[in-house]
Formats: structure tokens, C-alpha cells, sequence
């Protein structure tokens, strides 16, 4: 079966590395010559099943937590991405922040730490911190190593086009999986939240934890990578532009100085801004959307995470027609729109 | 025009929503939870913030439209009445309107209005023809003051925004009520649906709750709450309460009991 995919994202990527593992003659489209548009060369790459408020949706909660379950088998068959699971520690600094933060360790049924605790576990936290917790599920990979892995297996079937308009290809099967760029591309709803993200880079071994943070009202994450790179993440912002601001860089920097006061030593390499595909429930839209065309897009924050059951969900629903049922409260057909 | 004509205009919309409840914006986990609060909290006037979202962007105002709610701008995240005053005259023009909730932020740390610069950019932005809804500090003289200027209403703050603490002073609230003949909004410091009820027995006219709603575990729960609240506030306050008493007084009194 021949099968064409819009958008060489992390998404499209994996879903066209499954198809073709599984014996798909498969072309992934995508205007960028390395795929550096989308949101996961921005991304840190928390995988954090737990971590982002889904105290409303049980379905994606669970959906969430079946990929991070696949995590481990999908890294192995990728070679070194920088899947690393020592764990995420939450940190509060004030007493706002801890009664903001505790909402979702006990969510998450997470035992509190007091911040001796937390220090011996990661030495580098400011004495100031109050309280946290240890999430030993909630884990990293380094998005762009898995960007370039995934190429590489879809060597020689990966073209530089972009796609204004599905009809144009002549695919049997498509697979729409264009992040924003699928609003147009299918009428669904989903739009571009932006969110600027640094990278510093100091001696390695500062931190070896994801840390998943408040301070002083300012929520971030940082995620330390064994080379010494620290990714700081990230604001949230309804706005289509792709400046960074004073304003965003300041909040993050803040923050990340006043957990961990060390890192104002590092050297800022980058500053970047993407934009998260958004829906409005803030779950993925996976499914047959109309004729030859399916669609894997709107993963939001949680693109990186969702990557591995979206590929094997959208492998089994295109090769076979059918896919587990976790897909159905993920359709689009809960807009209306299709 | 004759009167004739007069009386044939269409009734023009009343300022604040008739079942005295104004939602904000910020906050909301998904554009999901906040469509399914807007819709639970039946107001038909919400308040978004400028500076924070794009006027021609995707997502919140398509759905504010298809909700037919009206918007009420707001200049959150100004400190300076300059910066207020061409923050209000941009929204005017991205969202057609003359009604502004004006804000101008003392601090970071507290959000609480810095009535100086409020004061100077109300009187600006009455005479350049906006409604003005001012945000301020439960401060009477203040509210006054903002009121002799020409604003539409006063909104004075319970406490400080997103603290849930609730009304920190009613008895100043209830001063502003005597002090000033426009309408009182109780905006920032509504933690739950009790805070809601109260600032409307102490004779508000109506008031806006953002986070308390949008963060919420089940946002369009808490908007259900608020809306019963703010109705049984209003009633009570109608209904007329009993003075308080320094010591009992028995429901059925002895009056007219036979004796034998």
C-alpha cells in the first residue's frame, strides 16, 4: 500500500517509520529540508503522563499513560535519543507555590518530600524551596536526537514538498499529521499555541533530575540533558508570532534562577519559539477524517509523549482498518467534523 | 428627532449581565472547560485581556462569537495610565467597542490597582468617549472619585486577584455602595461561591470571577455555583435581612398563648 504523510514532524515521522516497518510503501512530505518547523525542535521533552493538569479528562490521562508506557520499547528501537528515566522531582518555592503544586501530587497520589529531602536527592535546589514530590514515572528524551533517528529510517522517503491541499497527491492512503498546519489542510480545530523555550549550557552533572516547578507563581520545567545542556520551558501564550519577548525570557530565567540558583552560571545557547497544535480540549485528534484520509495531529503539549501509541495507532488503523478502542474518545468526529 | 422616532430605537443592551455575573478569560485548562463554564454561568459578558491574546488570533474569540456573548476588554498587565490608555484605545478598535475594564497594576506581587494612574487614565478615556469600568481598591473615596469622573461602574477588588481570599473589607464595600451612585462590581478575590453570595447581599450589583471558576478542579461546576450564589445574594439583599442582635430571641414568641 502506497501511504503519503504530511508533515515530517515527531508525529508524521513515527508514523511513517511504523507503516514502513510494517511493510507500507511510504512518502513523508514536508516543506523543511530537516523538519525544523515543528514543535518538537522546540520541545524539551518531558514525558510527563501526570505532570500537565488533566484533572478533566480522564480518557487522555489514560492515553497518556499507555504511551508513556510504550516509551522505553520505542527508545530501544531508535538507538541512543537520550531516553533517560531517573524521574521528575516537583519543587515549590513559597507557600502559594506548594498549595498550588500539591494539587497535583495528590492527584497524582505522590508522596510529599520536604525540602532536606529534596536537596539530597538533587543537591543543586535552592535551600529555599519548600516542599516537592518524586514522580518516577515521568521521564525525558531528547526530541530532536529522536527526530534524527526517525529520518534516518525513513531514509531516501522523505520529500521536500509542501502540501497546500490532499487531493494533489496520489497516494492511495493519507496521513494528515501537519501539527497547526492541519487546521487548513482538513478544517479541523486546531491552532498554534505559542511557547518560548531556552537552552543553557553549563558542566554536566548539575542536575539530574527533570525538575517540574512553581516559584513564586511562575511555573517551569527543566530538563537536563547528560551532556550539559539544561532545557527551560516554557511559556504559554494564544498568540500566532514567533517573537521571543523580554517579558517570556524573564519569567523562565526567573524561575529557573530561583530554584536553582547554579544554573545563572550557564551559558544561554538558544531561545526559541514554536507553537504547540492545540484543540480545544487539549487532546490529540487520531482517526479516519474522510475517503483515503486519516489524521494524527493536535498533540499540544503532549506531542513527544504521545508519539509512540499515535504511530501504532494510526499504523493499525490504516493497514487494517481497526485500531485498540483507546482511539475512540480521540476521533474527529467529536468536532463535528467529519 | 421626534419623539416618535425616539421611541422606536432598539432598547439599548444593559451595561452589566442581567443575571449579574461577568466571567473572565484567564486561567482556563482548555478552550474546552472555559466554553462549557461560559455556557453554565448563562452570563452574556465576558472580559478578555488584550495584551494576552491576538484580536484576529484562532481559538478564544471565534468561540466568544459563537457563544453571542459581548466582550468586555480589559487592560490587564498595564502599570502606567499611558500605557492603559493606548492598551484601551487598541481594543476598541480589535473588538469594536467602547466598554474598557480598566486596570492599572500597582505591582507584580499584589496585582492591586495603583489608583493614581487609575484615576488619570479614567478621566482620559471618559472624555475620548469609552465606558469606562475601572478595577480599584475597596478605597470609598477612591470609588467616588472614579465615579464623579464619568465611569459607568466601579469594580472594586474583595482582595487580590487570583488569591481566592475573598472580601477582605465589606464593610468598605458596602461604604462604596452608599458612596457612589453607578453600578459596583466585586471583581478579584472570589475563592468560592459563598464570597459571591456575600458581596451581593452587601448590595453589589454584580460580580466578575475568573480564576476561581477557570482553575477550579471542574470549572463548569464552579460556574453553576457562582450563578446560584450571585442569585441568592441578590435575593437576600432584596428580601431584607434581620438586624443582628446581641442575644436571642426566640423565633415564636409568647405573645397569644392561652394560659390556664
Amino acid at each position: 500500500m502506497r501511504v503519503g504523510v504530511v508533515g515530517g514532524g515527531i508525529i508524521g515521522l513515527a508514523v511513517g517509520a511504523e507503516l514502513l516497518r510494517r511493510g507500507a510503501d511510504v512518502t513523508v512530505y514536508d516543506p523543511a529540508p530537516d523538519g525544523t518547523g515543528g514543535a518538537w525542535h522546540v520541545a524539551a521533552g518531558m514525558l510527563a503522563p501526570g505532570g500537565e493538569s488533566v484533572f478533566e479528562f480522564p480518557q487522555l490521562e489514560r492515553l497518556l499513560r499507555a504511551s508513556n508506557e510504550l516509551w522505553p520499547e520505542f527508545a530501544a528501537g531508535l538507538g541512543d535519543v537520550g531516553y533517560d528515566d531517573a524521574g521528575t522531582l516537583g519543587v515549590a518555592l513559597t507557600a502559594d507555590d506548594v498549595a498550588e503544586m500539591a494539587r497535583e501530587w495528590k492527584h497524582q497520589k505522590l508522596s510529599p518530600l520536604t525540602g532536606s529531602q529534596l536537596r539530597d536527592r538533587e543537591p543543586a535546589l535552592s535551600p529555599r524551596i519548600r516542599a516537592g514530590a518524586y514522580s518516577p514515572a515521568e521521564r525525558q528524551v531528547d526530541p530532536r536526537r529522536v527526530v534524527r533517528s526517525l529520518r534516518r529510517q525513513l531514509n531516501g522517503r522523505i520529500r521536500q514538498r509542501a502540501v497546500d491541499d490532499v487531493s494533489a497527491l496520489d497516494d492511495e492512503t493519507i496521513v494528515v499529521a501537519a501539527g497547526c498546519g492541519t487546521a487548513d489542510l482538513t478544517g479541523l480545530p486546531i491552532r498554534p499555541v505559542k511557547g518560548q523555550v531556552l537552552r543553557l549550557r553549563g558542566e554536566p552533572g548539575l542536575l539530574t533530575h527533570v525538575l517540574d516547578g512553581a516559584a513564586d507563581g511562575r511555573h517551569v520545567y527543566l530538563v537536563p540533558r547528560a551532556d550539559g545542556e539544561v532545557v527551560v520551558g516554557a511559556t504559554q501564550e494564544e498568540r500566532t508570532d514567533h517573537q521571543p519577548t523580554a517579558g517570556g525570557v524573564h519569567d523562565l530565567l526567573r524561575a529557573a534562577l530561583d530554584l536553582v540558583p547554579g544554573l545563572a552560571e550557564h551559558e544561554l545557547t538558544e531561545i526559541t519559539v514554536g507553537h504547540r497544535p492545540g484543540t480545544p480540549d487539549n487532546a490529540p485528534i487520531i482517526g479516519h477524517v474522510k475517503d483515503n484520509v486519516f489524521v494524527a495531529a493536535g498533540h499540544h503539549r503532549n506531542g513527544v509523549l504521545l508519539t509512540p501509541i499515535t504511530a501504532r495507532l494510526v499504523a493499525d488503523l490504516v493497514l487494517t482498518g481497526t485500531a485498540d478502542p483507546i482511539i475512540d474518545d480521540f476521533t474527529p468526529g467529536r468536532f463535528g467534523c467529519a | 428627532m421626534t419623539i416618535a422616532e425616539k421611541t422606536t430605537e432598539a432598547p439599548a443592551v444593559p451595561l452589566l449581565p442581567e443575571n449579574g455575573l461577568i466571567l473572565g478569560t484567564g486561567g482556563a485548562n482548555s478552550l474546552a472547560a472555559l466554553e462549557e463554564a461560559i455556557i453554565a454561568s448563562e452570563t452574556d459578558l465576558v472580559t478578555v485581556a488584550l495584551r494576552r491574546i491576538e484580536a484576529a488570533g484562532p481559538g478564544l474569540l471565534p468561540m466568544l462569537e459563537r457563544l453571542k456573548v459581548r466582550i468586555l476588554p480589559n487592560t490587564a498587565g498595564c502599570f502606567t495610565a499611558g500605557d492603559a490608555i493606548k492598551t484601551a484605545q487598541m481594543a476598541r478598535e480589535a473588538f469594536e467597542t467602547n466598554l474598557i475594564k480598566l486596570e492599572v497594576i500597582g505591582d507584580e506581587r499584589t496585582l492591586l490597582p495603583d489608583g493614581v494612574e487609575l484615576l488619570r487614565a479614567a478621566e482620559a478615556l471618559v472624555v475620548d468617549g469609552f465606558t469606562v469600568l475601572p478595577y480599584t481598591t475597596d478605597d470609598p473615596i477612591l470609588a467616588r472619585r472614579l465615579a464623579d469622573a464619568g465611569c459607568a461602574a466601579v469594580m472594586p477588588a474583595g482582595s487580590p486577584i487570583g488569591s481566592g481570599l475573598g472580601i477582605s473589607n465589606p464593610h468598605h464595600i458596602e461604604l462604596i455602595r452608599q458612596n457612589v451612585d453607578v453600578p459596583v462590581v466585586l471583581d478579584a478575590g472570589i475563592g468560592t461561591a459563598s464570597d459571591a453570595a456575600l458581596a451581593m447581599e452587601l448590595g453589589c450589583d454584580a460580580v466578575l470571577v475568573a480564576s476561581a471558576i477557570t482553575r477550579a478542579d471542574t470549572p463548569a461546576a464552579m460556574a453553576t455555583a457562582m450563578r446560584h450564589a450571585v442569585a441568592a445574594g441578590r435575593l437576600a439583599r432584596q428580601a431584607g435581612r434581620i438586624p443582628r442582635r446581641f442575644h436571642a430571641i426566640a423565633s415564636t414568641s409568647d405573645e397569644g398563648i392561652p394560659v390556664w
